[in-house]
């Protein structure tokens, strides 16, 4: 059986799923369910400094989009961190941590940029026996336009101060949550690493508007006519988050720095995938907001069967694994020549490949063979570019195939080589680097 | 006294008052809202659909499809009625099953096609309960054209030619319009009175004038048309009933299949119809199937339906036939009329010949078989009735029994086109005569705009 139990700077979790700071984990009652669920550990839902707390708006917080059967595809929220006291929230930390030991629970904090207020909140954290505590620098709405969440998060030097600040001033582990609004997520992570923080996570949410009522051209959520951009997450930011991991992942100038993966992980294969990419453990959120704390188990049973099937016995047998297969576009061997294949068995006769290719790409799959409805690849014209698989409504009905070396790629009319060249050194990259002569 | 179910002879009032409610309701409810949208998805918006080219209207089933998933039905509902403006009854009664659906590319991979039918039907609902016309006549021509029955096949073709501005005349033999529409389906398949107001939604692009009562041969001839207006369509559909060659076949009791399925459609108090305790139905169609399946819901103790040759053969689609016995109808397979059994002039039998396949031929075993039968009832088809159109000066050319017409519905007499079920070489569906009442108008009109 799999050893999935995680290990991430020093917090020890049962398994390596946490739920993220945010809604489900802004009191006790919402934890100890969580925990009793199954849940590896929590990252409390973000504390502000002493004083009257923050409010929330009144109306709608959450927009969303839709696919097949209002299957939940993304989220997008206005809601900002706790609005509960933070003395309750303090004496809750400390008791559910009390009560459940071997979970992870990690506070997240959220408080002005100047040192004296992280000076104030830290120590009364680190009372409750808390594990760590993870900076809140990605928040995109409501908390940004105070000069916190993602307003620090955007500027490397502040992220580096703060963390710097926070390292000094508690022996917890410093978690940094990166906001993903910004160009280069690399300049975040560099920063942070600078200042001394033990991990890094990511992503927070994207500044998005999920929709625009077109009765009273308002965007959604809608509050008394009027809207704002909301923070993004669920299934349709996966692919941007781990993109985002994988890149701070590879980055020499952070080599080593521990990730925590964030982002539409919705099963064990989406927390498998984020970390391959690098991702020490993983947080969750909007797949337990939609279906609730269960879930956590398919994600265990699931990670641990595919460990046992591949002979992976524990997470650090994964983790990163798929870090070094990501490169830049200008090291792909270029001699790789793929083309398309169509199952004849278990094509069913859509047509969906033909236009897609004969409307948008390459007019390389046929409609109609001696009279009749037939799909097949005209191997002379296909680039190998894989729409058709993409379009495909059956699973492995088309496959790109390989040509071996020395095959005739018919549609340049030259075997293909053995030989691994890129773009680097491509006759037709005027900065070629041209071998010694 | 044996009451019910149980009552002998043919008999009103067999079941409970409410149960006639439950059981002549609508076949294929509804898709609400949300049912539609995911059904919707599941279509993959084929190239080429293979469902489009099984409809005999071509329409454009992907599309209005998409239009449905898109939150647009009364685009949708255009999509449709741009090739077939009854695509409400036919997503109510086509054998989609035979048709779009029996070759949906999810029927081919996985056995469940798009509900084609319910959607068609979602969206011609939403479009008809917002009475949202699509279609403006054009400038008026000043010409007229008589149209024979309001049957599927005249109201199509009176709806393309209203919509090219010509002046239409409907001449309808019966009281109300609709065809087999009103009178020929059962009365799950089409609840809530839809056939009429299919009618009136048709007809309110204005310019078609319904005349009721007037029947071809009786009330006027075929000759007055051709020489009182510019074009003339037949679209009287099959006025004849087949005997069942049987001895005995006029005993009371005996009933054309059509005759009942009408009856029934009219009736305001179902629980008055009377129907036999003991039905036997003699055919192998969807006619044999409607009035089985109705008697059956009326409360007929044993209906069986015979059949002269095997499952295979039977016009019945498979759905239909799973209809019937999911409705507790006996199907049997290989057996003809002999011999109409009477006592005291009532059927009280049917003695019946097992067949079988003779090298090509279909013969009597010799064998019988008696069914005790207080109501048999006659479907074993409907043929076309020549005699209206004679007397009319030039006889009209017939095929195999029916209208003989080209490619585009002219018949071998000038200025008049045919379709529908009158016509030879069709299928006897509505969605067929649909389209061959579109065409024949796209044809007339283009007749008459060369002078």
């Amino acid at each position: 059986m799999a050893d999935i139990r995680n290990n991430f700077v020093g917090i020890k979790s049962p398994n390596p799923f946490w739920l993220a700071s945010a809604p489900p984990t802004d009191k006790a009652y919402n934890v100890i369910r969580a925990f009793k669920a199954g849940w590896g550990g929590v990252v409390w839902k973000t504390l502000g400094e002493e004083g009257p707390p923050v409010v929330n708006v009144n109306g709608p917080r959450y927009g969303a989009i839709w696919g097949a059967d209002r299957r939940l595809l993304g989220l997008n929220n206005i809601e900002l961190i706790t609005d509960r006291d933070l003395q309750v929230n303090l004496r809750e930390i400390k008791q559910v941590k009390k009560d459940w030991p071997d979970r992870a629970i990690v506070v997240s904090l959220m408080v002005p940029c100047v040192e004296e207020s992280w000076k104030a909140i830290l120590p009364v954290v680190e009372e409750t026996e808390a594990d760590g505590i993870e900076l809140n620098f990605g928040c995109p709405h409501g908390m940004s336009e105070r000069g916190m969440g993602a307003a620090v998060g955007q500027v490397p030097e502040y992220i580096e101060m703060v963390v710097r600040w926070c390292k000094q001033n508690t022996r917890m582990p410093v978690i940094t949550k990166l906001t993903p609004n910004i160009t280069d997520v690399r300049k975040p992570a560099r920063a942070a690493f600078a200042g001394g923080t033990d991990a890094v996570s990511l992503i927070n949410t994207i500044n998005s508007i999920t929709g625009v009522d077109l009765d009273s051209f308002a965007p959604q959520p809608t509050i008394d006519g009027k809207g704002s951009h909301g923070g993004y997450c669920g299934p349709a930011v996966k692919p941007i988050a781990m993109n985002m991991v994988a890149e701070i992942a590879r980055d020499p100038e952070t080599h080593g720095l521990p990730i925590s993966g964030i982002g539409g992980i919705t099963t064990w294969r989406d927390a498998a995938e984020f970390m391959a990419l690098g991702a020490g453990n993983v947080q969750v959120c909007t797949a337990a907001m939609t279906y609730g704390f269960k879930i956590v188990q398919e994600m265990i049973a699931g990670l641990e069967n595919w460990m046992d099937e591949k002979g992976h016995a524990s997470l650090d047998d994964i983790v990163g694994r798929a870090t070094p297969n990501v490169t830049d576009w200008q090291y792909l061997n270029l001699n790789y020549v793929a083309k398309a294949r169509i199952d004849q068995d278990a094509c069913i006769k859509c047509g969906r490949c033909h236009i897609a290719c004969e409307d948008t790409s390459h007019q390389a799959i046929t409609s109609m063979v001696d009279g009749k409805r037939h799909f097949e690849v005209i191997e002379a014209e296909c680039v190998g570019c894989n729409l058709c698989v993409n379009v495909c409504p059956v699973e492995n009905c088309i496959t790109m195939e390989p040509l071996a070396a020395g095959v005739m790629d018919q549609r340049t009319g030259k075997p293909v080589s053995p030989i691994y060249a890129n773009w680097t050194t491509h006759p037709n990259n005027p900065m070629a680097k041209v071998a010694a002569e | 006294m044996p009451a019910g179910q149980f009552k002998e002879g043919i008999a009103g009032g067999r079941l409970a008052a409410d149960q006639y409610a439950d059981n002549f309701s609508d076949l294929h409810p509804p898709l609400d809202h949300h049912e539609a949208l995911v059904e919707s998805d599941r279509c993959y918006f084929c190239y080429d659909a293979p469902c489009m080219n099984a409809c005999p209207t071509s329409i454009d089933i992907p599309l209005f499809i998409r239009q449905i998933s898109t939150g647009n039905p009364i685009g949708s509902a255009k999509t449709i009625f741009d090739q077939n403006i009854l695509g409400g009854m036919c997503a109510r009664v086509c054998p989609t099953e035979t048709l779009c659906e029996e070759v949906c590319v999810r029927e081919v991979a996985e056995g469940k096609p798009v509900q084609i039918g319910r959607l068609q039907r979602y969206a011609t609902d939403v479009a008809m309960s917002e009475d949202k016309q699509f279609y403006q006549r054009a400038t008026a021509t000043g010409k007229t054209v008589a149209v024979v029955g309001a049957g599927p096949a005249g109201l199509a073709a009176a709806h393309r030619l209203a919509r090219h501005g010509h002046d239409v005349t409907i001449l309808e033999a019966r009281s109300k319009a609709g065809g087999l529409n009103e009178y020929g389906i059962a009365a799950y398949k089409s609840v809530d009175n839809f056939a009429q107001a299919e009618v009136d939604y048709v007809t309110a692009i204005g310019g078609i004038d319904i005349q009721n009562g007037k029947a071809l041969g009786r009330d006027y001839q075929l000759s007055d048309l051709m020489r009182n207006y510019d074009a003339v369509f037949l679209g009287m559909g099959l006025g004849g009933v087949n005997a069942l060659r049987a001895d005995g076949e006029d005993a009371d009791g005996v009933t054309n299949a059509v005759e009942f399925i009408a009856e029934l459609r009219q009736a305001s108090d179902l629980s008055s119809l009377p129907v036999g305790r003991r039905v036997v139905v003699i055919g192998g169609g969807m006619t044999a199937i409607d009035a089985a399946v109705q008697s059956k819901l009326l409360g007929a103790e044993e209906v069986t339906i015979c059949y002269r040759r095997g499952h295979e053969q039977m016009n019945a689609s498979g759905f239909e036939q799973d209809l019937a016995a999911a409705n507790g109808v006996t199907i049997r397979h290989w057996l003809q009329p002999k011999r109409v059994i009477a006592e005291g002039g009532k059927v009280s039998a049917i003695e019946l010949e097992y067949t079988a396949m003779n090298g090509d031929r279909l013969a009597g075993t010799g064998e019988t078989l008696t069914l005790i039968a207080d109501q048999v009832f006659k479907a074993i088809g409907q043929s076309f009735v020549p005699a209206a159109l004679n007397g009319s000066g030039a006889a009209i050319e017939l095929e195999a029994g029916r209208i003989k017409v080209d490619a585009e519905g002219r018949t071998s007499l000038a200025k008049v086109w045919a379709g529908g079920d009158c016509i030879f070489g069709g299928d006897d569906l509505t969605v067929s005569a649909v389209a061959q009442g579109r065409d024949a108008a796209e044809s007339i009109h283009r007749s008459l705009a060369q002078g």
